[in-house]
């Protein structure tokens, strides 16, 4: 026995210095990770001044910006899908929108209404190409009760359970109130994509990335509205900064009773809807 | 050039974006892997931690098929990613709030975990080898044994010390890691199919029923392979496991599924819609029927009949392959499932398998071969096997005798 002792001691010491250098990598990984932490944290905190903000005069911390839908005032010509599809290069074809815009029928005796928007496949056989879109007119023979449209866009939502599940922080919150994805950042493991309610998000997969509406942020942080507002014929979009009273978001929003899009996820979302109906998903 | 996406069809109203389904093939297995790890840890555990002799023969194959499976455990993931090469993003500044920030960390211990555990348990086998092979092997098994030669009883009592600390860590660590991967789908408030409090405990018992199941099989077939005797107490009693660990599984889904229907959401119709049309083959007759009803009625009626000898094994063995396969079913009805019930609550999407594809079934398939082929040589160089019925073919391995003993004084 006494000579195996020095070994077994020998053994001991070797896995005492194991578990010793285990913690001390487990504590610089920590260390490691809480740097991390604080990297992810800063990009909520004010970029003017700091000179990596594409729009060097633009405080974030001064907006707090907001968009309203006016559905009884959609007459579902879809230029803003169009408008938004050319102005942030979204895939074009018809699986990927940022924006889109929803039809809702109520045919004579029927309690439901019948749904589609310009995704679907009679849609885009009417349009002839995945890249022009149009609502066909499928409902000519029928007698139509009730019908309208819902534009659908992100919701860039207070609480977003797409940032809460972003394994990475690709995707954060800014202080002016729009959701990001950094793509530079993001893995495309697209957990975001299944965690969104909404459906606003997709996988670029030329890019790898996932992608959504940001509200035309390199635009808005210009000064400009963004594309789909922009191109709207009947002012049924709405954008502006909550923080201006006299913005034309805050007398929408403080001159009509406004519905969000799904209340009970508990998202809180900031797209603010005048004229839903009890089908609109 | 392969497509950059693959379209789906559909039924109702769907989102737009919703015509490319996210999580494919891919994500069925990855879980299915995690399962099958757990499963496996849970029996090594039974015999290392709770003392169950009759898992004996299994116990060290145990801890080697949950090492082999884990080590492929991130590869599904990989594949999947739109940026493998940014994967570390998210051990690097993971993003606390997400479900995923700590795989990369619970992976790794575990992976480590097991490496610990599995050096610990082939110890005396790598040392025995490296002093008796020569050239490579030899050298190979010197690296190994990380220069520690002592096979006293004290050192052995000393390691057996460690196993046991370790095993019992792994049994949090490994039903964590599976438990959480429930959690991941369980959490996902805007999917009613998954959004369930039971998920995690559903995928965790389906997971050790799966585990369970896969050592029963490659114990069998080892031992034909082998030309061993099957130990049949060992068989009974991992039957015995599977058994009762399958009708617990049931019963869980079952109280699922009837929370599903009986709470009636929102979107409830499409729900039931799906599960009488697209998921009847799938679950009712693949996962349910031919996955769990056979295999508990064979095995109900061996253990009544008291059904001993060669049917035993044949009849435990059937099952443990029907309940892979039942597994297997669970994880794509819950994963793919998911995905085929529309977020609007109106519309039904039809995921369509590609073959070839990064994320196709050739891949897939692979991924879960992979670990098995990893297995076949990791019983080669570190045999598992307790009977010492090793065939005479294999005069390197009569060797091992000595080190079997010391580790049966536990």
């Amino acid at each position: 026995m006494k000579k195996t002792n020095p070994a077994l001691a020998a053994r001991r010491a070797f896995l005492r210095r194991l578990g010793r250098a285990a913690t001390y990598a487990g504590a610089a990984l920590g260390v490691g990770s809480l740097g991390g932490v604080q990297k992810v944290a800063a990009k909520n905190e004010s970029t003017s001044g700091t000179g990596s903000f594409p729009t060097k005069d633009y405080d974030w911390t001064k907006r707090r910006w907001a968009f309203g839908v006016d559905a009884t005032k959609c007459i579902g010509c879809l230029r803003c899908v169009e408008a938004c599809k050319r102005e942030n290069n979204v895939p074009g074809d018809a699986h990927h929108f940022r924006t889109w815009v929803e039809r809702y029928v109520y045919l004579e005796g029927e309690d439901k209404a019948r749904i589609d928007s310009h995704h679907d496949p009679v849609n885009i056989a009417a349009s002839g190409s995945e890249r022009e879109y149009r609502f066909a007119n499928r409902y000519k023979d029928a007698k139509v009760e009730k019908a309208f449209f819902v534009p659908k866009l992100c919701n860039q939502c207070t609480h977003p359970a797409c940032v809460q599940v972003c394994p990475t922080g690709a995707t954060y919150k800014t202080v002016d109130g729009v959701v990001l994805i950094d793509e530079k950042y993001c893995i495309g493991c697209q957990y975001c994509v299944q965690a969104c309610p909404y459906g606003a998000r997709f996988f670029n997969a030329r890019k790898g990335v996932t992608e959504k509406c940001y509200w035309c942020y390199h635009r808005i942080t210009k000064g400009l509205q963004p594309a789909c507002v922009e191109v709207c014929p009947v002012g049924a979009r709405i954008f502006g900064d909550l923080n201006d009273k006299q913005s034309p978001i805050s007398l929408f929003i403080r001159n009509n009773r406004v519905h969000v899009l799904r209340p009970e996820t508990g998202n809180a979302p900031n797209v603010f809807y005048v004229g839903l109906d009890k089908d609109v998903v | 050039m392969e497509p950059l996406f693959h379209a789906a069809t559909y039924t109702g109203y769907v989102y737009p974006n919703e015509t490319v389904i996210p999580w494919t093939v891919l994500i069925v297995v990855y879980p299915y892997l995690t399962g099958l790890v757990a499963g496996a840890f849970t029996v090594s555990s039974l015999y290392h931690v709770f003392g169950m002799q009759r898992f004996k023969p299994v116990a060290q194959f145990a801890l080697l098929a949950s090492l082999c499976l884990m080590i492929f455990v991130p590869l599904p993931l990989l594949l999947h990613l739109g940026h493998p090469e940014r994967a570390f993003n998210a051990v690097i500044t993971p993003h606390w709030t997400s479900a995923f920030a700590v795989f990369g960390y619970a992976a790794g211990f575990y992976i480590i975990l097991l490496l610990l555990e599995n050096w610990f348990v082939f110890r005396p086998h790598i040392v025995q080898q490296a002093q008796q092979r020569k050239g490579l092997p030899g050298w190979f098994y010197r690296v190994l044994s990380l220069g520690s030669y002592d096979l006293s009883g004290k050192a052995m009592r000393y390691d057996h010390k460690w196993i046991f600390a370790l095993a019992v860590t792994g049994i949090p660590a490994a039903h964590g890691l599976h438990g959480y991967v429930g959690f991941v789908f369980g959490s996902v408030k805007s999917r009613e199919w998954w959004s369930s409090d039971l998920m995690p405990a559903i995928f965790l018992f389906s997971a050790i029923i799966s585990g369970v199941a896969l050592l029963i099989a490659l114990y069998v077939l080892s031992c034909k392979l082998r030309k061993t005797p099957v130990d049949r107490e060992c068989v009974k009693g991992l039957g015995y496991t599977l058994w009762g660990f399958l009708m617990f599984t049931l019963v869980l889904e079952g109280v699922e599924f009837g929370a599903l229907v009986y709470r009636g959401r929102e979107g409830i119709e499409t729900i039931l819609e799906y599960v009488t049309g697209p998921l009847i083959v799938p679950f009712f007759i693949l996962q349910f029927a031919i996955g769990a009803v056979i295999p508990i009625a064979v095995l109900s009626y061996m253990f009544w009949e008291g059904t001993t000898g060669k049917a035993l094994v044949a009849g435990v063995t059937l099952s443990a392959c029907l309940v892979l396969f039942s597994v297997f079913m669970m994880r794509w009805n819950v994963v793919i499932g998911g995905q085929e019930i529309s977020k609007t609550g109106k519309g039904l999407v039809d995921y369509q398998m590609v073959i070839f594809h990064r994320e196709g079934l050739v891949a897939a398939a692979s991924v879960i071969i992979a670990p098995l082929v990893l297995l076949l040589a990791m019983v080669r160089l570190f045999p598992p096997w307790a009977d010492n019925a090793v065939p005479s073919s294999a005069p390197d391995a009569r060797g091992e005798v000595l080190p079997r003993v010391v580790t049966e004084t536990k």
